[in-house]
């Protein structure tokens, strides 16, 4: 004798379109409130005063640092403890990432963070250190990365690496004094790019990618 | 924050803390029109579902985690714009130079508002400031004798000098030694201090094979540049070597001595102690000449500040002392 009228609920518990409709609009909501507005907060699209865009040879770095998974064990996050900053440095601030596509913060620190790691060791160091970690810190368990120094980039994509990170920044660049926004990288830097990167090797580029780190808040 | 987003977040946190109670509300009706304990008319594998409420005490805990969430949001910073009564943060937002974020610090301990981050900042400042600042009022050979302030630079050291110069300090390939009595850039406590504060930036060696006449030229200079140390070498390739070596000397001394010894702070090594940063075998030396070398100590004092560092520089100090 189910009263078929009163008993809405069941219509849902029976029909997968409906359920899956309400369930979208259930799990939505946590995004449109945490995430959505973020977008629209000018403290989180303003970039650092000192930020500035990635050298070519950088961007190339970069790269490398993703397709080697460099941030599948090194965060690039140092949060607001004080048990991180005394060894890291100033905690990481929203504007020093607004031209990041995508974001490396990782979520895991097998190695230490990364975020403010540049300018911490020499270049030597960092050579060495890729080669054979336990070269210079004995009880490092992080691999070898030897081949780095064996490859040559290209530089063949590295004008259109830079090209999207022009457009995928529009709207959150440094601007001018009349406001008018300025591009991460003008006419002669893309097309240079290229030669940029010419001759150098992985190792050149991850190195130079790493002591970039960290620049814009010192 | 613009005020439609902040009405946007809170009507939405708050709609949704308002329809879970109804939802609540609304599923704890009985609709079924089935006794209560009794078969819902279907069963799997034997199972059987009786019409049973939820327990009392599940409906009073969700009701109970909405009360707090109203409390939360009262308290914290949730809603939009609202504060929260606490004036609780996690850190200062919106910084976008260090100056700015130390003003800050400054403007919300002034406004009495509760930043966690500074919060415990000032509480170890409190904790471990005074200590400090004892040291930084004590000479650095003082402290080099004073075993507790040794235990604190060997920490700081260990913590962010190791890396290069091993945890022993006595360096690697490429990374001085600061243990032993050769310095490249001076021993003296005034010397390590400068050197940690804002580090050695050497103008590098240069790469010399061209300017030697090729490889030949690089075999002749190292040899004569091992003989230096007093070990045994060719000695028709010393004596080319030799009259290369004026090359050499403008960084490394008419006799080898080291730009230290000639008091210019230039970080061109000794050749005549047997003391090798790169290494003294004939190709290690080799390669030294042939490719240049340029160490880089990186600076310190905007990372650690100078109180830090003297503590450091006390410690290292020590180390080659007796």
């Amino acid at each position: 004798m189910t009263n078929k009228h009163k008993n809405q609920h069941e219509k849902i518990e029976t029909n997968i379109g409906l359920f899956i409709f309400f369930t979208v609009i259930a799990i939505s909501i946590g995004g449109l409130v945490e995430i959505t507005p973020l977008f629209f907060q000018k403290a989180l699209t303003t970039p650092v005063d000192n930020l500035r865009p990635y050298t070519a040879l950088e961007m190339e770095g970069r790269d490398i640092y993703i397709r080697d998974g460099c941030h599948v064990c090194h965060s690039q996050m140092i949060r607001p403890f004080r048990a991180e900053t005394e060894r890291y440095g100033h905690y990481s601030v929203a504007g020093e990432h607004v031209w990041e596509h995508p974001f490396l913060w990782g979520s895991k620190r097998t190695g230490p963070d990364l975020a403010r790691v540049g300018g911490r060791y020499s270049d030597d160091w960092h050579i060495a250190h890729l080669i054979d970690p336990r070269s210079v810190v004995p009880e490092s368990n992080m691999p070898s990365f030897k081949w780095l120094s064996e490859n040559i980039l290209d530089g063949e994509l590295t004008k259109k690496k830079l090209e999207t990170f022009n457009w995928l920044t529009r709207n959150r660049s440094h601007k001018d004094e009349q406001g008018n926004a300025i591009p991460l990288y003008s006419k002669e830097e893309l097309d240079g790019a290229k030669a940029a990167v010419k001759g150098k090797t992985e190792m050149d580029a991850l190195v130079a990618y790493l002591q970039s780190l960290g620049h814009a808040l010192k | 924050m613009s005020s439609f987003w902040s009405i946007w977040i809170s009507v939405l946190t708050l709609g949704t803390l308002v329809g879970c109670y109804l939802l609540l509300r609304w599923c704890l009706n009985d609709y079924t029109g089935v006794k209560e304990g009794e078969s819902m008319g279907h069963s799997f594998d034997g199972i059987e579902e009786l019409n049973n409420p939820v327990p009392k005490w599940w409906s009073t805990f969700f009701v109970l985690t909405i009360v707090w969430g109203f409390g939360y949001l009262l308290l914290y910073p949730g809603l939009g714009n609202w504060q929260g009564l606490l004036g609780w943060k996690s850190s200062n937002q919106g910084i976008l130079n260090i100056a700015e974020s130390k003003a800050q610090t400054i403007q919300s301990k002034a406004d009495g508002m509760l930043i966690q981050y500074d919060r415990e900042i000032a509480s170890a400042d409190a904790k471990y400031g005074p200590i400090f600042e004892a040291y930084a009022a004590r000479s650095i050979e003082d402290l080099a004798t004073d075993t507790k302030a040794l235990k604190v630079g060997q920490r700081l050291f260990l913590q962010n000098c190791s890396q290069c110069h091993g945890s022993d300090a006595r360096g690697t390939t490429g990374f001085p030694n600061l243990a032993d009595k050769d310095w490249l850039y001076g021993g003296s406590p005034e010397a390590i201090k400068h050197s940690i504060m804002n580090g050695r930036n050497a103008n590098g060696m240069m790469a010399w094979q061209g300017a030697l006449g090729g490889e030949q030229g690089v075999k002749d200079v190292a040899a004569y540049v091992i003989s230096l140390s007093g070990r045994e070498v060719d000695p028709v390739a010393a004596e080319a070597g030799k009259a290369k070596f004026a090359l050499c000397a403008a960084c490394h001394g008419a006799e080898g001595q080291g730009s230290l010894a000639m008091g210019i702070p230039l970080g061109a090594p000794n050749l005549t102690d047997n003391t090798w940063l790169y290494g003294g075998s004939q190709r290690a030396v080799e390669e030294s000449i042939r490719n240049g070398r340029a160490g880089v100590m990186p600076a310190w004092s905007h990372i650690l500040g100078a109180e830090k560092v003297h503590v450091i520089s006390a410690y290292v100090y020590s180390l080659s002392q007796d």
